[in-house]
């Protein structure tokens, strides 16, 4: 693909809110991750919760959208000066000629669970307050976005599970291609639910502790919520050096089960391969890989063997997830936009929590932060249902 | 820059709504060669899945699936290999219900299977698990404006990729309470197999640009009522078009004030 430019963006996770929170989380090789006090959740686990999104309230105009998601949303919008970045662009390119594209895997489910349990005692009905478009579809998220923007251009959820948000990129880097668009709002937001939270402890994916990603004693996962956005644009002639380019995505499917990964990693092999055709690029061409490492003994297996197989143990790789946790359909943007932070910051991350890396999974697995210099990066986002997506970025020289 | 026109041959079309069990149906219906009469829509079993998975297909992955066979079948294309757009305004609406309604009782040990097909994607996973298809596989959601997203995202992949692509949009309904939120009447949707190369199966040429007009709408009134109420239905004018074997421009809804204007040529 043409490389884009990453014009701005912005990142929260219980890590921090905005970009120098994060980096500073990362640099010191801290965890966001706490014993989990969500809602009325009563599950033996930890999470990864953004502090303070219930006080955010959005616009009047927009109160139809209210739920967490779109909370969390809007404090992210606000964050690192996102929102002038976006409303600028419109104003240069025109409202109609910027796309949205966001990815969520559960959006605003919450206001569903929390509406069934004040149905009508008699009818059933649940409550007029709840706005099953607004909140609970999944397309309420990219329609909030949009509407915040005042904008006209298309847009679109991508729902693909935990490769959410990464696929978002892959979607709107195609209409730029096209020229269908001048910009693209792209990311994904992912927050807080029951049915998350019950449901990975449902499959025992739910680990008791922080999770581990990559260690030998991994035993699960920490369900989190996080926002993160960009905004994408063509490369211009005259871009600054140092700027952030989208060079490449990859995406594949496994075909293989639901919720388990293929076992020797083929659908990952073949999005990071798709991935690094896209960017023109080599292997060795690629200075750090943020490991999608959920800490499942399967998923962190199976990953841990494409990038062997395609790597060896010669690229610098992590997960974040400890610092993070999993936040699940926001996962591919909060890890897509650690890779700038790795890029822009002569930054390796490393993997609080992690204490002894597995043996049986022959790579280069950085377990604490260190300087040096990156100048490309591969993120990877693998989803239930076997969706795959990886996508490597760069800086202009 | 220029755009890129969005342009691809329809090669093949699987088609299932209420009282038009498939494609050849829905065709003479839209020609107006057979009266449209309303019945619930009928969802094959899907034998391509495996035993166990086929036993447990909810309504959303027989629906899927249908759609996508058909339209592979159509276009004697291998759907192993082929990458695929599924669109969707809302998931498996029963799994949705199950889960909100145990989650809002003291019994929240929700069942794994529960959990996991309650993934927007799910018919999706379970298309790749039934065809081996490795191919990228995007999974989009845009509420009532669900088919033109996917419609824009499988032309793009088309053009820019340069990959035959198969477009499922589909939609199932919810049961109570979530039903009179969310009023779907039935299951249905459509599949188009697009390709960047005519072939001797291409049916048509389509070109979709944005545009502003009011949506084409069906004389029938029942036919523009399942336009109106099924998302992925509001294909059917482009629809009528491809069955009448009909050139010239539809628009379509998409996102207001955002249109798809659709010109097809036939082959």
């Amino acid at each position: 693909m043409t490389p884009l430019l990453v014009s701005a963006y912005t990142l929260t996770t219980c890590l921090g809110r905005g970009l120098a929170a994060t980096l500073a989380g990362l640099r010191a090789g801290s965890s966001g991750l706490a014993p989990c006090a969500f809602e009325t959740a009563v599950i033996d686990t930890w999470v990864g919760e953004v502090a303070a999104v219930d006080d955010q309230s959005l616009p009047v105009t927009l109160a139809r959208y209210d739920c967490r998601n779109n909370r969390l949303a809007q404090l992210g919008l606000e964050t690192d000066g996102l929102a002038e970045r976006v409303r600028a662009a419109a104003a240069r390119y025109g409202r109609s000629r910027i796309g949205v594209f966001l990815g969520t895997s559960t959006g605003g489910i919450l206001q569903a669970e929390l509406a069934y349990r004040r149905r009508d005692p008699h009818s059933g009905a649940l409550p007029d307050d709840f706005i099953y478009r607004n909140t609970h579809n999944p397309f309420s998220l990219a329609e909030f976005a949009r509407d915040y923007f005042d904008l006209e251009g298309p847009a679109m959820t991508v729902s693909t599970a935990c490769s959410s948000s990464a696929k978002a990129f892959a979607a709107a880097a195609r209409q730029l291609a096209c020229g269908s668009i001048d910009a693209a709002l792209v990311g994904g937001v992912d927050s807080l639910c029951l049915t998350t939270l019950y449901g990975f402890a449902s499959l025992e994916l739910t680990s008791s502790q922080p999770c581990r990603p990559y260690d030998m004693a991994r035993n699960g996962i920490s369900v989190a919520e996080g926002a993160a956005f960009a905004l994408l644009e063509r490369l211009p002639k005259n871009a600054r050096p140092g700027s952030l380019l989208l060079l490449g995505y990859g995406e594949s499917s496994d075909a293989y089960h639901m919720s388990s990964p293929h076992p020797q990693g083929l659908g990952a092999r073949m999005a990071i391969e798709a991935a690094l055709r896209s960017a023109g690029l080599h292997p060795f061409d690629i200075d750090y890989i943020n490991l999608h490492g959920t800490a499942t003994p399967s998923n962190d297996a199976a990953e841990g063997k494409a990038v062997a197989a395609l790597f060896g143990a010669r690229t610098p790789c992590s997960s974040t997830k400890g610092a993070t946790g999993h936040t699940l359909g926001a996962a591919g943007a909060v890890e897509a936009l650690i890779c700038a932070l790795a890029l822009t910051h002569e930054l390796l991350p490393g993997s609080p929590h992690t204490r002894t890396a597995d043996p049986a999974i022959p790579i280069d697995y950085q377990l604490t932060p260190r300087a040096a210099r990156v100048q490309r990066a591969l993120s990877n986002s693998f989803g239930f249902g076997g969706s795959n997506c990886s996508l490597v970025f760069g800086v202009s020289t | 820059m220029r755009p890129t026109p969005l342009t691809a041959w329809i090669d093949g079309v699987g088609f299932i709504a209420p009282g038009m069990p498939d494609w050849p149906t829905a065709c003479a219906v839209l020609r107006g060669e057979q009266a449209y009469t309303p019945a619930p829509s009928v969802l094959p079993v899907p034998s391509i899945l495996p035993p166990a998975e086929r036993r447990r297909a909810s309504r959303v992955v027989k629906l899927a699936l249908a759609l996508g066979l058909e339209a592979a079948a159509h276009a004697e294309a291998d759907v192993g290999t082929l990458a695929t757009v599924f669109t969707a305004s809302g998931a498996d609406g029963h799994n949705c219900h199950a889960l909100c309604e145990q989650l809002a009782t003291d019994d929240r040990q929700i069942s794994p299977t529960r959990f996991h097909n309650s993934v927007h994607n799910a018919a999706a996973g379970y298309w790749g698990i039934a065809t081996g298809a490795m191919a990228p596989c995007q999974v989009l959601c845009a509420f009532d404006a669900s088919f033109g997203a996917g419609l824009l995202d499988t032309l793009a992949q088309v053009v820019v990729d340069r990959r035959a692509t198969l477009l499922i949009a589909y939609d199932s309904e919810y049961p109570e309470p979530l039903h009179r939120k969310r009023p779907i009447p039935d299951c249905a949707g459509v599949a188009l197999f697009l390709t960047p190369l005519q072939s001797v199966r291409s049916l048509a040429r389509i070109a979709v640009t944005p545009g502003t007009d009011a949506a084409a709408r069906l004389a029938d009134g029942a036919l523009e009522s399942l336009r109106t109420t099924i998302p992925a239905l509001r294909s059917l004018p482009l629809l009528q078009k491809l069955a009448k074997r009909e050139g010239g421009g539809v628009c379509l809804d998409y996102l207001p004030p955002m249109q798809l204007r659709v010109d097809c040529i036939p082959c």
